[in-house]
């Protein structure tokens, strides 16, 4: 099953071709450039490269959020205009379920961070579980120090990653022993997990309304929090 | 019989989220229209992310509408057009990333129009034949401009508002007379009841023969007089403010557009941008220009607002000459004109 992954949720610009749970192809920039100027220049390189027709693909997958709003529009609404186009199913995949796969196997919590302004992350917690990536809490925005309290009700190891562990690493450290990190390149997130959970979604399950499919925000607009 | 050229518009830079197709630059097929006025008016102006979020959603159910309206197919069509500037930036993204991956994807042609130009361009989805060179008078909620244009390659700007747009202090003004939102189409209503020189607003012309324009002086110059008027304990006649505020707006934008017009020995004046849709400014402008022997032309009312079939129609002039975009183009969210 061939299927194109994309991600522009963070800094990281990152499209990726999967086939039968195997990475075909990806490409991956960490660097201050826009993504509206980027990503689907990338998108056409990775197809031109590997000799990939929109056609070909049995389905498109996008990491849904949460992560900067305007990066997240920027990425879906580019897989929106592939998949409406092509005629392809499309499926979004919750940014922090890509980004906990980086800690494929692991022993103990898996905790993505990811930087959510206004000194927040944003953060939800996992666990493999007979071979499955199982999530344990709801996706949230929440601070640091409210962060490593729920983390202290556990006995596990924890596993951080993401483009939160390194602002607020002292804080991640209160953990001890059982904070863990992983090696620079995992807290990145990838399209190559986008793309291979894509595929897993695309075979299990429906796919999304093109439509109405949109970014997992986690906040409201800001002027919608100041009426409530 | 040669093809007709079928161009996929796309306009998503303020409040609406709009999709076009409109052939050979004058038959509009289908212009379908997603308004957010009903969201925004409970905060009294758009707020921008609010309508990036509306944006995403409304993206595509309103091409798929446009092209059930016009009978056509993603096949059919030849070029992909969308506005990436100005406008608010996060709104503009939506758009714009969308509309490059369909032309990406059918492989055909991306065309970066320019939202001002599409607003000129109403009229020439009306009037494809009026005189050139012609001056414009652009007005809306975002812009004040004079525009020559010489031809459909080139134009310049002869004149700015220095301020707000006349579009903006109609709202203003509309907001202090306690006019629901949007404003502007709500104090006209309420002009036609008034007497429009009852009061003396001031009327900025800035230095001799200049083009440019201020409008915050005048707004605050009826905020002031009902600031006054509440000090004294004195009745307003509302409908009296809204029709002298009008008044002086019109005016000043009649005046200076036909100062621009002779100056430049324009062939016709065009009208254009959402405040161009106001009667008052419609009828003296025409009136002027009949007396200086110039025809004015204005677009029909749903097109002086924000539409796709205007951004459809300048991207036919632009794709004639094969000016397309790269599938790297950016939203600019001060986009310059020239």
């Amino acid at each position: 099953m061939l299927v194109l992954g994309v991600d522009s949720a963070t800094r990281v610009a990152a499209a990726a071709i999967g086939d039968d749970k195997q990475l075909v192809a990806e490409l991956f920039f960490n660097t201050r450039k826009n993504h509206s100027q980027r990503l689907l220049p990338m998108i056409a390189a990775l197809l031109a490269e590997t000799g990939v027709e929109l056609a070909d693909l049995d389905g498109l997958a996008v990491s849904l959020g949460p992560g900067s709003f305007t990066g997240l529009r920027i990425g879906l609404a580019t897989v929106k205009g592939l998949a409406q186009a092509a005629g392809k199913p499309l499926v979004g995949i919750p940014t922090l379920d890509a980004l906990a796969w980086n800690a494929w196997g692991v022993p103990g919590l898996i905790c993505p961070v990811i930087q959510a302004r206004r000194l927040e992350v944003y953060t939800a917690l996992f666990r493999w579980q007979e071979g499955e990536l199982c999530r344990l809490t709801p996706y949230q925005a929440v601070d640091p120090a409210s962060l490593v309290s729920l983390l202290e009700s556990y006995t596990a190891p924890v596993y951080f990653l993401g483009d939160g562990v390194a602002p607020y690493r002292e804080v991640w450290q209160q953990l001890g022993a059982r904070a863990h990190f992983l090696p620079p390149p995992n807290n990145l997130s990838r399209a190559a997990a986008v793309a291979i959970l894509g595929e897993e979604r695309l075979r299990t399950g429906r796919p999304d309304d093109l439509s109405r499919l949109k970014p997992l925000y986690l906040r409201p607009a800001p002027a919608e929090r100041q009426t409530r | 019989m040669a093809q007709e050229t079928n161009i996929l518009a796309i306009e998503s830079s303020c409040d609406e989220t709009a999709a076009a197709i409109v052939s050979d630059g004058t038959r509009i097929r289908a212009n379908i229209i997603a308004s957010q006025v009903a969201v925004h008016r409970r905060f009294g102006g758009v707020v921008p992310e609010i309508a990036s979020r509306h944006h995403m959603e409304n993206i595509v159910p309103v091409v798929t509408e446009a092209l059930a309206t016009a009978g056509l197919a993603f096949g059919d069509v030849d070029a992909v057009a969308v506005t990436y500037g100005p406008g608010l930036v996060g709104a503009l993204l939506v758009g714009l990333s969308y509309a490059k991956s369909l032309a990406y994807a059918l492989g055909k042609p991306l065309i970066g129009v320019h939202h001002l130009l599409g607003h000129i361009y109403a009229g020439f989805l009306a009037y494809p034949d009026l005189p050139l060179p012609a001056v414009c008078l652009v007005v809306s909620g975002g812009h004040t401009n004079l525009v020559y244009l010489e031809d459909h390659t080139t134009r310049r700007i002869l004149g700015s508002t220095r301020d707000d747009a006349a579009g903006e202090a109609f709202d203003k003004v509309a907001r202090v007379l306690g006019l629901p939102y949007p404003g502007g189409p709500e104090l006209e209503k309420l002009a036609r009841e008034g007497d429009p020189r009852a009061i003396p607003f001031p009327r900025a012309w800035l230095e001799e023969n200049s083009l440019d324009f201020s409008f915050s002086g005048l707004k605050s110059a009826v905020i002031n007089y009902l600031h006054h008027a509440r000090q004294v304990g004195q009745e307003v006649n509302r409908a009296d403010v809204a029709a002298s505020f009008q008044a002086a707006v019109v005016e000043v934008l009649v005046t200076k557009t036909l100062l621009a017009a002779t100056s430049y020995r324009a062939g016709s004046i065009l009208l254009a941008g959402g405040v161009a849709a106001n009667s008052v400014l419609r009828r003296e402008l025409r009136s002027a220009g009949e007396q200086a022997g110039l025809p004015v032309f204005f677009p029909p009312r749903e097109l002086c607002t924000d539409n796709a079939a205007m951004i459809g129609c300048a991207a036919y002039y632009q794709y004639l000459r094969r000016d397309f975009a790269p599938l790297s183009l950016n939203a600019i969210p001060d986009l310059p004109l020239n």
